[in-house]
């Protein structure tokens, strides 16, 4: 009983996981058709704003939730301006240039925080299930994925700029035609697309040491997710870190960690070979 | 046709000679080994990804591949020969699988890049992770995270005591080289090569002239990994150990980050930008100022925006528009005369 519900727990979270990793990317790629390798950087940075942040004084939850947001926000927006508005409808160009831009903040940090591992410890204590122990902070990671997705739901479909980003990401000529800049859209949407990569590096920030390279981690993570997800943005993210996560999980408890991380592997490459257009390219079409 | 590839062979074989000549004077021949193996890893995705039109993102899994076979097979052969060709040929039929699995499935370039870049993880995960006394194949203990180090490096065929290295195995390495570069020219120029850049124009159309696109792909693909297999193998005998990091992303995206830099639909360029670039970053491994990674991704990204052709093709077009005959002025010319007709008649 007690090892069920550690199972389902670690279950749980593994999928939230994945919902965090890939949400920053999924609004990126399913607004902008851009892939930005240098998700896995903005989430490291995200990181280390809220390390740095609270080695300051401020509080934990305050430079998780919106500091480490804001400025990795901000840094996306420049790289926006400077590198990726000229790139838009070339997704091999635009690819290749976030690859380049995440060579360029691994260095970057190196040379500003050094090549070592860092950390903060996490702010929520761990409670006992029987003869197991959890990890309290896994709830909140579980309980931030689930207002993120409600959240992101909730602008796109009650808000007057979640109507227009949704036109915009249809037709963006049309919405340039009744008035709407395509341009100013799509440097919100980078934004918000940076600072929810920051977001999701602050709060996985406490379970991990950093280091400059940690970003190499979530980005194929990320990168699965998202692709095999499809083009709907909450629907596909939804069941792409589903399926992965149980998967992933599944192998975990049966054979090894590593094993598990291979299974979530190889279960992404028969994925994208049977549906190449993603899940929600299949099933649950037009759906959010 | 068979004219302009005698020609090609033998301005390889002058460049190529006065180049191994020249170049150690220059540079350190344990330097120049690495940079000439980079050359021909640049190459290996100069083919596949300039004139095939396919973006691998994990030609390093068949670079690791190649070095891993070399190093598995050397240790339970003890000697060179075989393990060089097996290490041409795991790779070539691992990617011949991928490829029609790819292929076969339709799937194009980001899904392409993913599975591509999957396999690679999956690669370097599972190689990191064989540290125990289970994993062993033949006399080979895999070392996870460690490596393979101490195994027979290569030596003269037939003669397993006489070993090849230093200066020697330069040359080996450059000769290799210029041979596969040949092989290369040769290929492009068969008909096989000229469907394989009609592909990446247009895959629709050659598709409907009645050519197998998906067999083609895979044969280009796994031709391409042999390359890189082979490459491999070089390296492994040059660096004497063999490491999961060769299957790392950092090591798929340098060699990317070449064949953009040198210039795509090349075959020099890939190449070049190879030791150019694996020659700066020594030369910057030298300091500690500045981060090499950070100048990597900076040229990466500045070309990407400004130079996306790369190097060998803009400085051909230069030379072109400095040196070349000027088709434009001989247009003028043309009308010209032919005003003057009209108005004579």
């Amino acid at each position: 009983m007690d090892l069920s519900f550690v199972i389902l727990v670690e279950m749980l979270y593994a999928v939230a996981s994945l919902i965090l990793i890939g949400a920053g990317l999924a609004v990126v790629f399913g607004m902008m058709k851009v892939i930005n390798l240098a998700h896995g950087e903005f989430m490291m940075m995200g990181g280390y704003a809220t390390i740095t942040a609270v080695n300051l004084g401020v509080n934990v939850f305050v430079a998780m939730l919106v500091i480490a947001p804001l400025i990795v926000g901000l840094i996306g927006l420049v790289v926006e301006r400077l590198v990726i508005r000229h790139l838009y409808g070339r997704l091999v160009d635009t690819m290749l240039a976030t690859w380049g831009l995440s060579l360029f903040f691994i260095g970057m940090t190196t040379m500003i925080f050094g090549n070592t591992t860092t950390g903060i410890s996490t702010p929520i204590p761990g409670f006992a299930v029987g003869g197991y122990q959890i990890n309290g902070y896994n709830f909140f990671i579980i309980v931030v994925s689930v207002l993120l997705l409600i959240g992101i739901l909730a602008v796109l479909k009650t808000t007057r700029a979640g109507l227009v980003a949704r036109g915009a990401m249809q037709r963006a000529d049309m919405a340039a035609s009744l008035g709407y800049s395509p341009d100013r859209i799509y440097m919100a949407t980078f934004f918000c697309g940076s600072a929810l990569s920051g977001l999701a590096g602050a709060v996985l920030a406490p379970l991990v040491g950093l280091v400059p390279t940690s970003g190499g981690a979530y980005i194929a993570k990320a990168f699965i997710t998202v692709i095999a997800g499809g083009p709907s943005l909450v629907a596909g993210l939804l069941s792409s870190a589903g399926f992965f996560g149980i998967v992933s999980q599944v192998f975990t408890f049966a054979i090894s960690p590593v094993i598990g991380e291979v299974a979530l592997l190889v279960a992404a490459v028969i994925l994208l070979r049977l549906l190449p257009q993603g899940i929600t390219g299949r099933f649950l079409k037009g759906r959010l | 046709m068979t004219g302009s590839l005698s020609r090609d062979v033998i301005l390889t074989i002058l460049v190529s000679a006065i180049l191994i000549w020249i170049m150690p004077l220059m540079i350190a021949t344990y330097t120049l080994t690495v940079l000439v193996i980079y050359g021909m890893l640049g190459l290996s995705l100069g083919l596949i990804w300039g004139f095939g039109g396919i973006l691998c993102f994990g030609q390093a899994a068949f670079f690791g591949l190649g070095a891993y076979t070399y190093a598995i097979a050397a240790i339970n052969i003890g000697e060179s020969t075989v393990p060089m060709i097996l290490a041409v040929l795991v790779p070539a039929v691992f990617a011949a699988l991928l490829g029609a699995m790819m292929f076969y499935g339709r799937l194009t370039d980001v899904y392409l890049g993913v599975i591509t870049l999957v396999v690679t993880l999956i690669l370097f995960k599972f190689m990191n992770s064989t540290a125990g006394p289970q994993y062993v194949i033949g006399k080979a203990r895999m070392g996870g995270f460690n490596g393979i180090p101490g195994f027979q490096t290569l030596n003269v065929p037939g003669d397993p005591s006489a070993f090849i290295w230093g200066d020697a195995y330069f040359y080996v390495c450059a000769v290799a080289l210029a041979i596969v570069f040949v092989l290369v020219s040769a290929l492009l120029r068969s008909s096989f090569g000229r469907v394989a850049v009609g592909i990446r124009e247009n895959e629709t159309r050659i598709a409907l002239m009645g050519y197998d696109v998906r067999a083609r792909k895979t044969a280009l693909f796994a031709v391409g990994a042999a390359i890189a297999g082979l490459a491999g193998a070089l390296f492994a005998n040059w660096g004497e150990i063999v490491t999961p990091n060769l299957f790392s992303l950092s090591q798929s995206a340098e060699i990317i980050i070449w064949c953009i830099v040198g210039g795509l639909g090349t075959r020099l360029g890939p190449i070049l930008g190879a030791a150019g670039l694996a020659y700066l970053k020594f030369l910057l491994g030298q300091q500690s100022m500045i981060d090499n990674t950070l100048i990597m991704g900076l040229i990466l990204v500045l070309f990407v925006l400004f130079l996306p052709r790369g190097i060998v093709p803009a400085l051909a077009s230069l030379w072109r528009i400095s040196f070349g005959r000027r088709p434009l002025g001989r247009i003028h010319q043309v009308r010209r005369t032919r005003n003057r007709e009209r108005l004579n008649g």
